[in-house]
Order: C-alpha cells, then sequence, then structure tokens
C-alpha cells in the first residue's frame, strides 16, 4: 500500500473496536450455554485482542524506534493467530469425545467431572 | 476515504459478531463469524498490515472455521438454545459484566493521549518481508515454539477424538 493511501487512522477508534469487539465475545461466553456458541465466542474475543494489538503497534510506531514496536505488534497477532488455531484443534476434539460420551455439548450438563 | 473504509469495516465486524453470539443456528454463527474476520482483515488492510490481512483470511477464515463447520455437521447440531436461556440473574449479571469491561475499555481508550492518528512506518512495515525476515531471525524461538506447538495440537486432538473402541 503506497504512503499516501495511509491516511491516519486514531488509534483510540481502533481501540475502541476492539473493546466492543470484546465485550460483545465476552457477552458470548457468558450467556450461551453450548459449547460449540461458547467456542465461537471465545475465537471473537480473540480477534479483539489482536486488534488491540495492531491499534498499539499503530500508536508506539509514531513514536521514536517505532518500527521495532511496529513489527512486535504484528508478531504479536501472528503468534497468537497460531495459538488459536493450536486451541481451535484440541477444543473441537475436545467437544466431539464429549459428544461420544453425553450425546450433549451443553455446558450446563457436563456438570460431573467423571463419567 | 480510509477512514471511511475503517469505520464501515468496523460496523460490519459489530453488527456480524452479534449475529455471531446471538443466533440460533451454529451454521449461522459461523458464516457470521466469517463475515466478522473479512471484516476484521480489511481493518487490518486500511492499518497498513497487509500480511496480518492474508493471514486472518487464510488461517481464521480459510482454516479455523472450516474446522468449526466440520465439528458443526459432524455432530449434527441443529437449532440450539438462544441466548441467555440459562439462569435470568446469571444471564443479567453476564450482560451486566460484559456491558461494564467494554464501556470500561472504551472511556479508557477515549482518554488516551494522541488520539489525532498514526501510521506505520514507511510503506514497507506491514508486508510479509520484514515480519518474515524477523519470523527467522529475532524471533526464530518463538516461531519454532508454535510449530511444535501446532504439532502437539494436531497429535492430540487425532488422539482425543478417536473412538474408544480404537484405543488397543
Amino acid at each position: 500500500m503506497s504512503p499516501e493511501a495511509l491516511v491516519p487512522i486514531p488509534h483510540t477508534w481502533v481501540l475502541a473496536l476492539s473493546a466492543v469487539l470484546f465485550a460483545i465475545g465476552t457477552l458470548g461466553v457468558l450467556l450461551r450455554r453450548n459449547g460449540i456458541a461458547i467456542f465461537l465466542s471465545l475465537e471473537i474475543m480473540l480477534n479483539a485482542a489482536n486488534v488491540a494489538f495492531a491499534a498499539f503497534a499503530l500508536k508506539l510506531a509514531a513514536e521514536p524506534g517505532g518500527v521495532a514496536a511496529a513489527l512486535a505488534g504484528q508478531l504479536f497477532v501472528f503468534f497468537v493467530i497460531g495459538v488459536a488455531a493450536a486451541e481451535a484443534a484440541v477444543g473441537l476434539a475436545l467437544f466431539i469425545a464429549i459428544h461420544r460420551l453425553k450425546e450433549t455439548i451443553d455446558v450446563d450438563r457436563l456438570n460431573v467431572l467423571r463419567w | 476515504m480510509v477512514i471511511w473504509v475503517f469505520l464501515v469495516a468496523a460496523a460490519v465486524a459489530v453488527v456480524f459478531s452479534v449475529v455471531a453470539i446471538a443466533h440460533r443456528s451454529p451454521v449461522v454463527n459461523v458464516l457470521a463469524l466469517v463475515m466478522v474476520f473479512f471484516a476484521l482483515a480489511t481493518v487490518f488492510a486500511v492499518l497498513g498490515m497487509d500480511f496480518l490481512a492474508a493471514v486472518q483470511l487464510v488461517v481464521y477464515s480459510g482454516a479455523i472455521l472450516v474446522l468449526f463447520l466440520f465439528v458443526i455437521m459432524l455432530l449434527n447440531i441443529g437449532q440450539v438454545e438462544p441466548l441467555g436461556s440459562g439462569r435470568p440473574w446469571q444471564a443479567a449479571l453476564g450482560a451486566l459484566a460484559a456491558v461494564g469491561l467494554g464501556a470500561t475499555v472504551v472511556v479508557a481508550a477515549s482518554r488516551l493521549p494522541g488520539g489525532d492518528g498514526a501510521s506505520l512506518p514507511g510503506s514497507e512495515a506491514g508486508t510479509a518481508f520484514p515480519i518474515g525476515r524477523a519470523l527467522v531471525g529475532s524471533h526464530l524461538f518463538p516461531f519454532e515454539l508454535i510449530s511444535l506447538l501446532l504439532v502437539a495440537a494436531i497429535v492430540g486432538a487425532v488422539a482425543l477424538a478417536r473412538r474408544e473402541e480404537d484405543r488397543t
């Protein structure tokens, strides 16, 4: 992208978007009872954290030595995406195993720590 | 112009994330989440982080959500309970906590200094070149750890999802 296309976007706006997304994700985690739906809400929260990383990378880029800070912020987002992929694989495998055992993934009915 | 693209993408992300947590059909939830991830990729692209936009599309929309769809169809989940169908006080408390959290961060963000906008230094800062250099250079160790974590997660997922009678 050419430099003149990068009209400055206030990083506080980006941070506000992150906050709203994180609140929506929290709402989903707290209010849903279905395991998959809770997991989806968790993904929204992870993405909100990524947007916050991007916002602060943008903020620190304007300061002295900002090139390294901007790079570090993007690397953090990259690593978060990697961890999210691993977490999704293990979590969904767990739900498959639980569903095989209990015929449900309603977290309210998974309240016994044994089978 | 660019700021409008950002605002539209942000609005799309917020609206579809509400759909993603509120709709009763898990398939609709996942498809709404695809829209959220596309909107967030647009946000990354508008901020000049081209590489992250591509990774967001390929890994999140391409890999993770397909995994979700697979599992939903494998478990044959139809309509599930609506949002907040548990105990009413629990739902009220959860909604209060989430809204309080969001409002707190929005207020905190509005009080940060220097809200007049910033951009990445130089046009190259968000492309694959500096990030790839850092991944095999200064950040090689976490990068290798991630690959180890992914292998462990995949092996663990296969071990967890196997049928009980296959285990001999």
